[in-house]
Parts: C-alpha cells; sequence; structure tokens
C-alpha cells in the first residue's frame, strides 16, 4: 500500500516530547565553550540624533568583556537589499549617528554570563537628541518629516502608474470606495532569533542561527561584513518557528558574528521577548485604497487598488510586498477593469518583512472588504454578489488582469462547498431571527474566497530546490534538503516520499537540513514553498537513485536494464520473475556510494484556492465578537500527509483570526511602542478560537509530480477576511459599513454608537 | 545561597545566584533544556513545569524558591523505559505540535490539568490552557490531544 496521502505521525515527536528539542540557546557543541553572552543595547527613541556613546561605566561592570560600538567595527552601512530601492537608505550595521525606531542597536556587551550583560547594557549611557518622528505612513508619505534626508523622501519605491485612469468607472451603476487598514502585527514566534558564532582555528566561522533560509543568512553575512562566503559556515539547529521572520538573516545576527570576529572567542544570543517584539520584523501594514464599481444586478465591472506600505525604518521585504498585493489583488474574480499602485515608505518604527503570507492577505483582504461593501451597497447577498464575479472552472492557465498566471482552478466549487458545510442559508435564517428579536447577541457570517501564489522563484531563473538521497550499506538512508524546516514535519514528509520510491521504511531515513557547508545552494522554507519544490526535489531525487541502483543491478545481474523492477516490501531491485536473486538497495551501496544530488526546477508558481465562512457572535452590548465556527476549503492540490496539511491550514486560521479579531501593534504619536511585551501585545489564546471546521478539496497541480501547492499560508490568507466580514456583518443592520481591524470590543462597540447616532 | 531540591524524582544541592529563574537553574545549572523561556511577562507559559506537582511558569520563580520542594519537567515525565506519558503519547498522536519551542510548557500544563480535572470538557481544557501560548497548531490539535489524552476524546 502506497503511503502517499497517508496520515503518517511525525518522527520529530519522540525527542521534541521528551527531551525538547535543540534550539539555538539549547546548543551545547564543543566549540561553544566558554561563550561569551551578547546584550544588545538598543535605542528608546523612534528618531534621534546620538551625540555620544559612553561605555566606560559598563566596561568596569562585572563580567564585561567588550562593550563595542559602530566606530569598532568601523562603522558600516549596509546597502539596500535590492537595486530599486532608495540607494540612500541604506542601514548601519550598529546606529553611527541617527536611531531611527526604538529597538535599533546602538552597542553590544559581551559578558562571561548571561545575567551580567543585563546588568552592564543598562550602564551604556548614550547621549540622544530627539528628532521628531514619522510614525503614521501617510504622515511619512508627506514627506515633512525625512529619516533619511540625503534620499530627498521617505518613498523607497512606488509600483504601478502615479494617476489613475479618470474613466475607469464610467458607466457603473454604483461606485463604493473605502480606505481599509491592514494593521501593523508582531510575527512572534515562540521562539525568538538566536544566534551563536564560533571563529575556528581554520579562519572558518561558524554560525548557528534560527533561520527559515541558511544559505541565504550565509550570503547575506558575508556580504554586509565584506567575507568570503566560504569562510562562513551556518548551521540550522531546531527553530522554534519563523512565520517569514526569520527568512535569512538580521543585521543583528551578522553583529554576532562581527562580535565573535573581533573578540576571536565564541559569542551567542537570544533575544528576550520584549526585545523580539521591538527588533524582530514585523509584518502587514499596509493603508489600502480600493474603489469598485458595477451595476445593481451584482456585476463588478471595476476595481481599483490603492496600496500605501509602510516599511518600517529601514528598507527589508516588506518594501517588495506591494508588488504581490496588486499582482493578486483581483483575486479569484473576472473583473473587466482592475487597475492599482503602490507606494512603500520608510517610518520611524520596527522594519517590515514577511509574516506568514507576505502581501497576499492583505490583496485578500481589500478585495474581500470590498466586495462586501458593494453587496451591502445594493442590498444582495455577499455569498451571491461572489458567485457572479468568481472566475469560472479552468484547468488550462488563466491569466489575470494583472498578469498572473493561475494553473489550476475552481472558485465556484470552493464556495459551494463552503456555503453548504457551513449550512449558510440556515445560518442568514437564524440571523433574520436574532435581528427580528433584537437579541442582544447577533449573529455575523462573513465569507471569503482566496486564490494565493506560492512557491515564487528567489531571484531570475524558475523556481527550484535541492535534493541529496543517499542509501547506506546499513539499509539507512540520509536526505540532504534545502528545505528549512521549523515545525512543518519535512523529516516525516520528506521520509515519505523516499520511502515511497524505494521501501525503506521512514524509520530508516533521516533528513538533514540548514548546514551550508552539507547544502550551500538549498533555498529555504517560505512563501508555502517545500512540498511543491523541495519536496518535488526529494522525489525527483529518489527516483534517480532509483535508477541509478537499477543500472548497476543490471551490470551485477547480467540483465537488461529493463527487465529491473523495484521490490519495495524488501527495499531492493531484481530481475523481473528472478525475485530470489535480489540485491537491496544496501547491498548496492556497499561497493560503491549510492547517492544522488538533483535539482528540481519548477515550471512557475502555484496558485492554490479556497473559501471559507466564519461566523460569531457580537454582544451589542459590549462589543465583544466571539468567533464560534471557521468552516474551510483550502484547495492546495494533491496532499501528501493530511495530518500535516491539516496542522498548517489550523494554525494559519488562528493568526487570520487573531488578526481580525485581536492583533495589532501600536505606536503612540512619538514612535513609542504600546505592545512591546506579550502582556500588552494581544496574544491569541486557546480560548478565542472555536475547533475549527475542514472541508476537503484537492485540485492537482501540473507544476510537480506531486500535484501539490502551498498550504503554509492559506489559513490566514483565507481567515482574516472571513471573520473580520463576520463581525461588520453582525453590526451591519444597525448601520455600520465598515470597521478596521482589529475588531476590538472597543472598536465594534464605537461603531455600534456612531452608526446609531448616524456620524 | 544553596539550594536543595528534588528533579524529576534525584535530589540535589547547588549554590546559585539569590536571584536566579527557576527555569534558568533547570536550564543551566541541571542541564535539563527541555523547557524553554517564551517571554519575560509571564504571559506564554513556554516555562511551565510542576512545583509540589502544581503547575508554575518557572520564569517567575526563584530558583531558591523550590528549595525544598519537588520539581518536575518534561524530561522526567515518560517512564524508566521510555514510555511516553499519555500526555505526550497524545500530543504526538493528534500533531499537537508543530515547532515544538510551546511543547513542554503545553505538555506539563496538560499534565497538571488533567489532574485537577480528569474529564474535562473542550472548553475547559481551552480555558485550563489559557496561559500557555503556541503560534504553530492554532490550539486545534492541541485540544484534541489533551481530550484524547483524558479519554474523553468522543465528547469532543
Amino acid at each position: 500500500m502506497s503511503i502517499m496521502g497517508t496520515r503518517v505521525v511525525r518522527v520529530e515527536d519522540p525527542l521534541l516530547l521528551t527531551t525538547g528539542a535543540t534550539y539555538t540557546e539549547d546548543l551545547r557543541s564543543e566549540q561553544l565553550v566558554g561563550a561569551l553572552h551578547l546584550t544588545f543595547v538598543r535605542s528608546p527613541l523612534a528618531h534621534a540624533r546620538i551625540l555620544s556613546v559612553d561605555t566606560e561605566e559598563a566596561l568596569a561592570a562585572p563580567g564585561v568583556v567588550a562593550v563595542l560600538t559602530a566606530a569598532d567595527f568601523g562603522r558600516p552601512e549596509l546597502p539596500p537589499m535590492m537595486p530599486m530601492f532608495n540607494q540612500a537608505m541604506t542601514t548601519p550595521l550598529l546606529a553611527t549617528d541617527v536611531v531611527r525606531f526604538v529597538g535599533e542597536p546602538v552597542a553590544v556587551v559581551l559578558t562571561e554570563q548571561a545575567y551580567q550583560g543585563q546588568d552592564a547594557a543598562e550602564l551604556v549611557v548614550v547621549d540622544y537628541d530627539t528628532l521628531a518622528p514619522a510614525v503614521d505612513m501617510r504622515d511619512a508619505a508627506r514627506d515633512e518629516v525625512l529619516l533619511f534626508p540625503a534620499a530627498g523622501t521617505n518613498t523607497i519605491m512606488t509600483f504601478g502608474s502615479e494617476s489613475f485612469d479618470e474613466t475607469l468607472f464610467d458607466g457603473c451603476e454604483v461606485v463604493v470606495t473605502q480606505e481599509i487598514h491592514n494593521q501593523r502585527l508582531a510575527a512572534a514566534p515562540m521562539e525568538g532569533r538566536a544566534a551563536a558564532a564560533a571563529p575556528g582555528a581554520d579562519g572558518r566561522l561558524t554560525l548557528w542561527l534560527s533561520t527559515q533560509a541558511a544559505a541565504a543568512a550565509r550570503g547575506a553575512i558575508a556580504g554586509w561584513l565584506g567575507l568570503d562566503p566560504a569562510t562562513i559556515r551556518v548551521i540550522t539547529p531546531d527553530v522554534g518557528g519563523g512565520f517569514g521572520a526569520k527568512i535569512g538573516a538580521d543585521p543583528d545576527h551578522a553583529v554576532v558574528a562581527a562580535a565573535a570576529l573581533a573578540v576571536g572567542r565564541p559569542v551567542r544570543w537570544a533575544e528576550t521577548r520584549s526585545e523580539n517584539m521591538v527588533a524582530m520584523t514585523h509584518g502587514r501594514a499596509q493603508v489600502n485604497t480600493v474603489t469598485i464599481g458595477g451595476s445593481r444586478d451584482g456585476t463588478v465591472q471595476a476595481y481599483r487598488l490603492d496600496v500605501l506600505q509602510d516599511c518600517g525604518a529601514y528598507p527589508r521585504l516588506g518594501a517588495v510586498l506591494p508588488g504581490l498585493t496588486l499582482l493578486m489583488g483581483p483575486a479569484v474574480y473576472a473583473f473587466p477593469k482592475v487597475e492599482g499602485r503602490a507606494r512603500s515608505v520608510v517610518t520611524n518604527t520596527t522594519p517590515i518583512s514577511a509574516y506568514r503570507g507576505a502581501g497576499r492577505p492583505e490583496a485578500t483582504h481589500a478585495v474581500e472588504r470590498a466586495l462586501d461593501l458593494f453587496a451591502a451597497e445594493i442590498g444582495m447577498d455577499p455569498a451571491q454578489v461572489r458567485k457572479r464575479n468568481l472566475v469560472p472552472a479552468f484547468s488550462a492557465p488563466h491569466t489575470t488582469a494583472t498578469g498572473a498566471v493561475y494553473d489550476t482552478g475552481d472558485y465556484p466549487e470552493a464556495l459551494d462547498r463552503a456555503l453548504e458545510a457551513a449550512g449558510y442559508d440556515a445560518l442568514r435564517a437564524e440571523q433574520a431571527q436574532r435581528r427580528e428579536r433584537g437579541d442582544a447577541k447577533q449573529l455575523g457570517i462573513g465569507i471569503s474566497v482566496y486564490v494565493e501564489i506560492t512557491g515564487s522563484a528567489v531571484g531570475p531563473g524558475n523556481p527550484h530546490e535541492v535534493a541529496d538521497i543517499e542509501v547506506h550499506p546499513d539499509g539507512s538512508a540520509t536526505v540532504l534538503t534545502g528545505t528549512s524546516p521549523h515545525g512543518q514535519g519535512h523529516a516525516t514528509a520528506w521520509a515519505m516520499l523516499a520511502s515511497e520510491e524505494t521501501g525503506i521504511p521512514i524509520e530508516k531515513i533521516h533528513v538533514k537540513h540548514g548546514d551550508t557547508d552539507a547544502v550551500p545552494d538549498g533555498i529555504g522554507t517560505f512563501g508555502s514553498r517545500s512540498l511543491q519544490q523541495g519536496g518535488a526535489a526529494v522525489r525527483q531525487a529518489t527516483q534517480e537513485l532509483v535508477e541509478l541502483a537499477r543500472a548497476r543491478a543490471a551490470e551485477l545481474l547480467e540483465a537488461n536494464v529493463d527487465d529491473i523492477v523495484v521490490d519495495k516490501g524488501r527495499a531492493a531491485v531484481h530481475v523481473a520473475g528472478s525475485p530470489d536473486a535480489a540485491l537491496t538497495f544496501a547491498q548496492l551501496a556497499e561497493t560503491e556510494r549510492l547517492s544522488v544530488r538533483s535539482v528540481f526546477e519548477a515550471p512557475g508558481p502555484t496558485f492554490p484556492f479556497g473559501a471559507h465562512v466564519a461566523v460569531v457572535e457580537v454582544d451589542q452590548q459590549t462589543g465583544k465578537a466571539r468567533l464560534q465556527r471557521l468552516i474551510a476549503v483550502d484547495d492546495a492540490g494533491t496532499i501528501l500527509n493530511p495530518l500535516l496539511a491539516e496542522g498548517q491550514r489550523h494554525g494559519g486560521y488562528a493568526q487570520g483570526a487573531a488578526q481580525a479579531l485581536m492583533e495589532e501593534f501600536t505606536y503612540d504619536a512619538e514612535g513609542n511602542p504600546e505592545t512591546s511585551t506579550l502582556a500588552t501585545y494581544p496574544f491569541l489564546s486557546a480560548t478565542e478560537v472555536p475547533s475549527f471546521e475542514l472541508v476537503g478539496m484537492a485540485t492537482a497541480t501540473p507544476y510537480n509530480t506531486l500535484g501539490a501547492k502551498g498550504v503554509g499560508e492559506a489559513g490566514t490568507i483565507g481567515a482574516t477576511p472571513a471573520v473580520h466580514n463576520a463581525v461588520v456583518d453582525a453590526v451591519s443592520h444597525l448601520g455600520v459599513r465598515h470597521l478596521d481591524m482589529p475588531t476590538t470590543p472597543q472598536r465594534v462597540f464605537r461603531a455600534i454608537q456612531q452608526a446609531q447616532k448616524g456620524i | 545561597m544553596q539550594v536543595t531540591t528534588t528533579v524529576n524524582g534525584a535530589q540535589r544541592s547547588d549554590e546559585v545566584e539569590d536571584r536566579l529563574l527557576l527555569v534558568h537553574y533547570l536550564r543551566e545549572v541541571c542541564d535539563l533544556r527541555a523547557t524553554n523561556v517564551g517571554c519575560d511577562t509571564t504571559s506564554c507559559g513556554a516555562c511551565t513545569v510542576l512545583l509540589d506537582g502544581e503547575s508554575v511558569k518557572s520564569c517567575t520563580v526563584l530558583a531558591v524558591q523550590a528549595d525544598g520542594r519537588e520539581v518536575s519537567t518534561v524530561e522526567g515525565l515518560a517512564g524508566a523505559d521510555g514510555t511516553m506519558h499519555p500526555v505526550q503519547a497524545a500530543f504526538r498522536q493528534e500533531h499537537g505540535l508543530q515547532c515544538g519551542f510551546c511543547t513542554p510548557g503545553m505538555v506539563m500544563a496538560s499534565v497538571s490539568l488533567l489532574k485537577d480535572n480528569p474529564s474535562p470538557t473542550e472548553q475547559q481544557v481551552r480555558e485550563g490552557l489559557e496561559g500557555n501560548f503556541c503560534r504553530c497548531t492554532g490550539y486545534h490539535n492541541i485540544v484534541k490531544a489533551v481530550l484524547a489524552a483524558a479519554g474523553s476524546g468522543a465528547k469532543a
């Protein structure tokens, strides 16, 4: 029986459940014996000139070995990560003359013990002269306060044409426009950032990083520090979550490496949560202005999306995410006319990078809110409006108005399945009854239909990933993968793939990742790419290994290779009809190494899709919205291991619901973070979500032999607008047309009050 | 200060700094590194261990406060023959963990919850684990695992 598509429990788990994983902070490597502890001194101000940094008192504190500032490293400025960015916006490794956000690193303290570092860091005296900050992205876009005066603007880059087509909505009976906030979120993986660096006697630096992409991290750090990448070995220990905020490396990681090289001793760093909340990149942070126009029969004729992206103080991946937002702007809909533009700006806040979905949740959220606004305006059921505008089912590539090429999709079917599983008509009937009775708790039903882009290419060329497989004489096998699991279960899933082709049991297949000496050209895990490219690479490598084994066996058995068959029951090959003279893969590995290295290249990214229905109950007296049900169809192509795929979906739903209901990272007018601990940031707990209702649908993609699309980010993309729409729907009969996320009790309560006063 | 504790059944005595947190004592002095630190405000529960059988957040207990008491961490949960505790086994079976960082604390909190209430409802499990954060699972399979461990999965 095939192992493919079965619920295999994870091979990773026994260790994680009994002795715990080995995260960077848990490392006991001999190379790290006597490691110094690094503590960052970070800016407490959003925008200020540094007048002086006095390290004398800190240097005299117990256990302090060194206190390093930008001057100790030659005041390096890291160039903008992409050529299309405003090139005057460079990032200092450590702050030089100006700090631009609360949390920006100014100095580091190296101590023998961890607690000593916290003591000594408080003794570093930095004299600041405060500058006016640009905190709100809309203020920053006006260029009144400039973060980089030499740039002459706060705009990092723009997308699309500067001016819109004035005739776009000509002929529309109804036109609705709305500014929609997609608020800033903290990625907040349970393990914060961590690094350890050990200079070796051979002149090489070993760097352990909690990262999603070791090779990219190595390249970035080498580039920033002016080192030959060959002199750095990055090793990825177990990683306690990433959600996009651990793609590659941060400048802070390079500081750890530079500090180790400066003092010639191993150095380790694991940030505190309070540090993580202000210094790890944040996500989302867009203001989207949507305009949607059409006829009263529900047909949308034109859609416009105007994106303003807050990028925080230094341009990171966040600056290019509006490109994805615009690409996916029209989403699942066949709008005849679409236009969009975007502007990425710097602000005196924590830099923005990827966070689960990264640019696509924003696109889906904007259009799904727009459709509800349009439906409300014409008085039509939101499900009906969607049905009227969906792209019909297609099996040949579909090119959208924005140039995206969707591989396969059946959006009407996804919506139908979600509505049916939800019992949509009954829900609407119950809602009507509650409204009629004037119940304190009103029902809200929210819908979203989504399509997203997964497995995009990194850099030029087609998306690809590497895999190696070797069978050893003892019958075990080692798989090296370029992906970088941090909870996704690749050790199990990749073993399933290798086992399927060879018959070697999964317990005997060991999956290794994240060591740049072993896999120097791996890409990593982000953008929902791992199974469709990394998994496909493992399958391809294993199939090539089987071919190699057959060829060798043909020679040894003096047979035609075409007559050699695989006996998976014995992990062996033999001449068809002569099973007695079989050679196991292990035997074939005895005389000569049996290993294959393979690169899988996909023709392009894939486009998973789905439909979500959220049911919320809103207490009109308190404004409290409770998520009662979330019904979700997520079509990610063919599923390899339903247990793992469902786990990915669950996590995404929770993060989506959390954005819709609770989470927001906020600053005051001076740029001081207001939510910089887990006591003040509204982190979702088990009481705020129900068990989720998953509905199956699997439309294979032809872009890889597994038929797999990405699933890691689908949950956030679908759930966020569904839950948000549900909350608005619950109070729409009271006159509320829109309220921004997070839909906190206070915000819902105020929206009801204002609607009733006719404001 | 001198602290004498029984950690996972073994008594030990150590000279520690007064301000040393229990979690750092376990990780650095006892070399038991399964218990993680996920925040600095006693919010996330990653550091949950049992102190005299009661769950505590070990980032908010001083090592010296454990003097004369018994500490249990996830490392001490499995049987001597390596058989996983029913809660550990259920977490695996139900895919109640992904990155694993919250897991040791989550498992210990679940053990404590089931000790107090051997047959909880889904809502009671959710409320019982409110102080333990997970960013990966959406809590769905954690709740399932705890209910399965309680032998009340059918009631969920």
